[in-house]
């Protein structure tokens, strides 16, 4: 079957593209990668006036055909023709924004000057007008040669035209692909920017029929976001009541989960007989999976705050005041934004780190990034937090347990910046790059792009419970069951796994760790959250020989575990790489195994050393 | 806006530079400092709003403009 016309959308970041690609396609799209690099790939499906199909590509903003990132290396190879993996677009939809013509003008010149059929779509006209800008579109056509559709992608405001345009443009498919021919043979780049710049700011200003000087109101609200003593302390406060609320919010939807897993297990055990089939269902399946999707609902409400942050415009001003603490060690301001998405998980954090242009300041932060605590390893603390630290008040309105919570995230913190500063002396040696954004005008984040947003995030978490921790845990379960062990032996022991087990145990014997914590870690390289299901697994396997009935973890936990093991466990994972995705796409961003092999490595040693030193401080300190 | 030692710039902040609008002529007005001492500065250019590290902003010169911007 014959490919339908592709429409490439390329415009500057801020231009209201993705916007404008929702208002296009509308929930057909499709989220994927280009080969060999690892920028998304997101298309999807319109239907012309006639009813032809085409396929809208949104490539990433981008200022120019000079790309300083990878992202930007995509969208010139493709509207150049030169991307693996893509066709030459048969159209290019160029968007730039109203309030900013001066500058989104002469990326669209470029784009122009390439030769392909290009529709422009003036976006956001309505904010502008609110500036006072007022605007003459047919000036710009006449100047730039091509149809200019004012839009609003936000209110579908102009979204018809633009179809109507696009049909006429991919209407009469031989010139297309003449032209098509014609240009992917030179493919040159026009690349003189003050020129060209100079000749927009020209057209800009023929196209603007009233001024007014600037928007006040974006002014007023920087003059409290950026304000030297306001700024941080509103900075602080924001993200005080994200992680309260990550806390909060969550227990409810947390409990429905359990509550649903609790149900399946029962019903399970109510049809099927004891047995093979039953146990690995039960111990292996519902327990794994069961304490992974718990999560679901902290990880939703972080990115929901995440998502937010950004589509208003505020997290470009946390990187603003960020800039001065990252300076110290040697990063930029940018850094803060994958640092912040770490929190939730390490994987969007680090595909986040492609905004850097500095690649050394792009590792730098790409290594640090596990160090932030991500929502996967809360289960591991608040189990062995509830497990060993006593619910005593230390202050009024301070508890012992948040507080030591608090000092395992800011322990990650104070690991990630001493390791920033190490590695810019060392591996990552050089200039420290500068930090340069334009910042975007606030606006109120539309619902329906964050539910999208939040949505590709749920599919890729139930994706992976689904499959890498689902398979894991049965696996271990495996490992576990056999062979079958003679009475007066332990299950946990005597198994395949026991044994591997048994082997680690001398590896990790000096810091403190036991034969179950060192049977935990072996399938926690899988994913950090999998050692409470695997502590939990190997408890089960082993009570059952137990007939005094079962016992909750925790109570296992005390019995079996001293204070100092427990809080070295505690300090091992604040540092231990145990994630294979983490792992993986490091590997992806960097091209190859050799930075994700040196991650592994100087974040396994500095584990086993704190972990270590936290074990004998508390031997010796008798508790 | 005077003019911009480019030579004191590195080449990839020299371009970034560019392709936001600077340029020899071109108005700009500096709208917010971070705290006190080196925090970078925000400033306004056209209708644009760019955050800068002053090591940057030191090779711009501006040269006061009596009339109104623009």
């Amino acid at each position: 079957m014959e490919l339908p016309p592709l429409v490439a959308m390329v415009g500057n970041p801020n231009a209201g593209k993705s916007a404008l690609f929702n208002a296009l396609t509308g929930a057909r799209q499709k989220v994927g990668n280009y080969p060999g690099v690892t920028v998304e790939r997101h298309s999807g499906r319109l239907a012309l006036d006639d009813g032809r199909p085409v396929e809208l590509v949104d490539l990433p903003g981008a200022y120019s055909l000079d790309p300083a990132s990878p992202d930007e290396r995509v969208t010139r190879d493709v509207v150049t023709g030169a991307q693996a993996g893509e066709r030459l677009p048969d159209a290019l939809l160029v968007v730039i924004d109203a309030s900013n013509l001066d500058n989104h003008l002469r990326f669209a010149m470029q784009l122009i000057a390439l030769g392909l059929p290009v529709v422009v779509a003036l976006n956001m006209v309505d904010l502008a007008e609110r500036d006072g800008l007022v605007l003459d579109p047919a000036v710009l056509e006449r100047e730039l040669g091509v149809p200019v559709v004012p839009t609003v992608a936000v209110r579908r405001r102009g979204i018809d035209t633009l179809r109507g345009q696009l049909t006429a443009l991919v209407g009469d498919a031989s010139t297309a692909a003449g032209l098509r021919r014609l240009r992917a043979s030179d493919g040159k780049v026009d690349d003189d920017i003050v020129t060209l710049q100079r000749r927009a700011r020209v057209i800009a200003a023929a196209a603007t029929v009233s001024e007014t000087p600037v928007r006040r109101w974006n002014h007023m609200l920087d003059s409290v976001a950026l304000h030297p003593v306001l700024g941080p302390v509103l900075l602080v406060a924001l993200l005080f009541v994200m992680f309260q609320a990550v806390f909060s919010w969550s227990e409810a939807p947390i409990g429905w989960i359990e509550g649903g897993f609790a149900a399946a297990e029962a019903w399970l055990k109510s049809v099927l007989p004891d047995g093979f089939l039953r146990s690995l269902l039960t111990d292996g399946v519902i327990a794994g999976v069961g304490a992974v999707v718990v999560f679901l609902p902290q990880i939703l409400i972080l990115f929901l705050f995440i998502l937010v942050l950004e589509a208003s415009g505020y997290m470009v001003r946390a990187a603003f005041l960020m800039d001065r603490v990252m300076a110290q060690v040697g990063l930029s301001g940018r850094a803060f934004i994958p640092l912040l998405s770490s929190f939730a998980c390490a994987v969007p954090g680090i595909m986040a780190t492609r905004t850097i242009e500095d690649e050394k300041d792009r590792l730098t932060t790409i290594l640090i990034a596990p160090l932030m605590t991500c929502s996967a390893r809360l289960p591991v603390y608040t189990i062995i937090i509830g497990a060993f630290i006593p619910a005593r008040q230390v202050l009024p309105f301070v508890g012992l347990q948040g507080l030591v919570l608090f000092a395992l995230y800011l322990l990650g913190i104070v690991g990630a910046f001493v390791a920033a500063l190490l590695l810019r002396r060392t591996v990552t040696k050089g200039e420290s790059s500068g930090f340069m954004m334009e910042m975007p005008k606030y606006q109120m984040p539309r619902l329906r792009d964050v539910a999208l947003g939040l949505w590709s995030r749920t599919e890729i978490f139930l994706k992976r419970a689904g499959t890498t921790i689902a398979l894991t845990t049965v696996v271990l379960w495996a490992l576990l069951s056999f062979p079958q062990a003679p009475s007066g032996q332990k299950q946990v022991e005597y198994s395949i796994g026991g044994r591997i087990a048994s082997g680690l145990e001398v590896i990790v014997r000096p810091i403190g760790f036991n034969h179950d914590i060192a049977l935990a870690l072996i399938p926690t390289m899988a994913a950090r959250e999998i050692a409470v299901a695997a502590i939990g697994t190997a408890y089960a396997i082993d009570d059952t020989e137990d007939a005094s009935g079962a016992k909750s973890l925790v109570d296992h936990l005390r019995g079996r575990w001293s204070l100092p093991t427990a809080l070295a466990f505690l300090m091992w994972f604040v540092f231990a790489p145990q994630c294979i995705s983490t792992i993986a796409v490091t590997r992806r961003e960097t091209n190859g195994w050799r930075w994700p092999l040196f991650m592994i490595g100087y974040l396994f040693a500095a584990a086993y050393v704190m972990a270590g030193i936290t074990y004998w401080l508390a031997v010796a300190a008798g508790l | 806006m005077g003019a911009i030692e480019w030579a004191r710039l590195a080449s990839p902040e020299a371009r970034r530079l560019r392709e936001l609008g600077f340029d020899e002529g071109v108005a700009i007005e500096v709208l917010h400092r971070s705290r006190l001492g080196s925090g970078p500065i925000a400033c306004r250019i056209g209708r644009m709003t760019v955050a800068l590290r002053r090591a940057v902003a030191r090779a711009i010169s501006v040269s006061p403009d009596p009339l109104p911007a623009e």
